[in-house]
């Protein structure tokens, strides 16, 4: 018996009937929570949030409630901003576009009530450049809901106003990091700032206290205030609350979006029960849980997984991947991540290789130049997976890989190092003997599957 | 700053000559900007009350909506009216993968190349549009154009739609689950 979804998020999404436009929002309900949330004080809907344990839904996982709890409006002279983060670029995931193109007034409702609750009254989404048909779906929604009161001046009576305004990128992946964020928003490179002293919390967007929170997240605060915060912790499981939109892509019979309760289902589950399994019967080789920068996890691998047991104990477990339970703490303990939620699956016919190549090619791409190490080092393992994918490799090349991503992580100004770093130093560690092939390889292999790398 | 402003009040055009002597693109639709333009403009600017410079991003898609590239007369006019040196614009120009300083084809095709459409097919997708569009090989910035100007064809990063590979975009328009044979058929529907 699969495991039934729980949809929260996308309780509406794909539901006969259901549209954008803001009447039918109305209907099930829109914008009776951003009521609620108006009659009760700022600071207590932060508690709520920090009650409810909400972990951030862009890749890190950092508490939403912490991340507001930096921003401390009493002792602030400037502006409070908020960014809503809709860059949504790590591949693999497709979440967030489904929320802008199909529920846009919940990721509004969900905004305005972050923003009341940190004393925001001037806000953007930025928005990739490519979902030019999302930007122009968002800027007619927030006409509807200034229309109907519900942003602007004096929303719902209250004498609380707020301006949300649509910023489009244009085709930046660095622009989904948050600092990167705010320079782009800025009208400038999108340079990640160096942190400290550019925490956006105190120096962010103008200098002034900033809180960037992704799609899901902010949707999240909506059903927070529903519920409450006690009440929204009981889903999921300690430290990893609430429910997850999954994006599961590659080789698989069903991929597509999927909610979830966090950690209510094994890897296993996911794949065979919800996805119909590997496609065309074969078997799973690799995947990689959280977005392309994830570390891949490689099949039949077995974990030593350390977790709190209910009396506070610790224990320790050994589970194969298939067991992984879909949780924060349990993807970070197998050494790889939750990530963006976005879940590529790659089966046996597959060339690690070229895999790596596809990878090491869309950060060689996406580096905004910055720090040494990343500009020079993305080149240079997108040339060398290449060219080990193309048959052209040189015996030490494997080594010179893991000596290059190895002088990456850690040595450059946003985490932009360890994202391009860590795909790098997973695949060579765990595919050694595929790398080792190549290397000794003087041609490319003939494969009869879709060619992944550039020549 | 130079008395040779570029735009001209009285009749809202652009000098580019002044300017660049000498380096005005043959292709550049004569530079008088269209009705309206401006005003569209003013209002993005309002968007941004804390600082102009914010505004530098929707101009540039506004300029390039509207003439299809990124020409030097659009770095000139949208620095000036941000109260900004030409250099400040030129370096978004550079920096983000959507603006462009050539002209690209009239129906332009990005076809994703990321790793979840590359294992549906992107890569063999690209090529049977480089084929069926008949463009050459593509230039530095890995874009192709076809000989009358009609089509271009470049491989783009992630377009956030991986569970329907491969995917494509014509123009604004995305387009998920796309054979070979939808292929064909997208090409009619933009003739």
């Amino acid at each position: 018996m699969p495991i039934a979804e729980k949809r929260l998020i996308f309780a509406n999404i794909d539901k006969p009937g259901y549209t954008i436009d803001i009447d039918c929002y109305l209907k099930v309900g829109g914008y009776k929570d951003l009521k609620k949330a108006l009659t009760m004080k700022g600071p207590d809907i932060v508690k709520e949030v920090k009650t409810s344990g909400l972990r951030g839904r862009g890749g890190a996982g950092f508490s939403t409630g912490m991340k507001w709890g930096f921003i401390d409006p009493t002792k602030n002279t400037k502006p409070v901003y908020l960014i809503c983060n809709a860059d949504e670029s790590e591949p693999g995931t497709f979440k967030d576009k489904q929320i802008i193109y199909k529920d846009p007034h919940q990721l509004l409702e969900g905004m305005a009530i972050a923003c009341y609750a940190n004393n925001v009254h001037l806000a953007y989404i930025y928005i990739r450049g490519e979902f030019t048909l999302g930007a122009k779906i968002l800027e007619k929604a927030i006409e509807e809901a200034k229309a109907k009161n519900y942003l602007g001046k004096g929303i719902a009576g209250t004498a609380y106003d707020l301006e949300i305004y649509i910023h489009r990128g244009a085709g930046a992946y660095i622009c989904g990091e948050e600092t990167g964020l705010i320079e782009s928003l800025e009208g400038k490179r999108a340079y990640p700032r160096i942190k400290p002293p550019y925490f956006p919390a105190v120096l962010g967007l103008y200098m002034s206290p900033t809180i960037v929170n992704n799609v899901e997240t902010l949707c999240n605060i909506k059903h927070i205030v529903a519920m409450g915060g006690a009440e929204y912790a009981k889903i999921g499981k300690p430290n990893n609350t609430g429910t997850r939109l999954l994006c599961v892509s590659g080789d698989v019979e069903k991929p597509g979006y999927y909610e979830f309760e966090v950690g209510a289902l094994t890897i296993g589950e996911l794949l065979n029960d919800v996805c119909g399994g590997i496609k065309g019967g074969r078997k799973l080789k690799a995947l990689i849980p959280g977005g392309s920068s994830a570390k891949v996890l490689k099949a039949g691998e077995r974990y030593k997984i350390k977790s709190k047991k209910p009396d506070g104990s610790m224990e320790e477990k050994e589970i194969g991947l298939m067991d992984i339970p879909l949780d924060f703490d349990t993807l970070a303990a197998a050494g790889s991540m939750a990530g963006s939620g976005g879940i590529i699956v790659m089966d046996e016919t597959r060339d690690m290789v070229e895999c790596l190549a596809n990878i090491a090619t869309f950060y060689a791409h996406e580096s905004c130049g910055q720090c040494t190490p990343c500009r020079e080092g993305s080149l240079w393992m997108k040339k060398i997976t290449s060219r080990l994918a193309n048959g052209k490799g040189h015996p030490d090349d494997i080594g010179l890989l893991k000596n290059v991503a190895d002088n990456i992580a850690g040595k450059t100004i946003c985490a932009f190092g360890e994202a391009c770093a860590w795909p790098v130093q997973s695949f060579v560690t765990k595919f050694k003997d595929e790398f080792e092939n190549h290397a000794l390889a003087t041609k490319p292999k003939s494969t009869t599957t879709n060619k992944l790398a550039p020549v | 700053m130079s008395t040779n402003r570029v735009v001209d009040p009285a009749t809202q055009t652009v000098s580019p000559e002044k300017v660049y002597p000498g380096a005005v693109d043959p292709h550049h639709p004569a530079a008088a900007l269209p009705k309206g333009f401006e005003a569209q403009a003013d209002e993005i600017i309002t968007h941004y009350p804390v600082s102009k410079r914010s505004a530098s991003l929707p101009l540039l898609h506004l300029w390039q909506e509207t003439f299809g590239y990124i020409s030097p007369e659009g770095i000139e006019w949208i620095s000036h009216k941000l109260g900004l040196q030409p250099i400040n614009i030129l370096e978004l120009v550079t920096f983000y993968p959507m603006f462009r300083q050539h002209p690209a084809g009239k129906i332009q095709i990005r076809v994703c190349r990321t790793l979840s459409c590359a294992l549906g097919g992107g890569y063999e997708l690209c090529e049977h549009f480089r084929e069926k569009c008949q463009v050459g090989e593509p230039d530095t910035h890995g874009l192709a154009i076809s000989p009358d100007g009609k089509y271009s064809v470049e491989f783009v990063e992630c377009l956030a739609a991986c569970g329907t590979a491969p995917v494509i975009m014509i123009n604004d328009d995305f387009y998920e689950d796309v054979t070979h044979q939808r292929a064909n058929e997208l090409l009619l529907k933009y003739k």
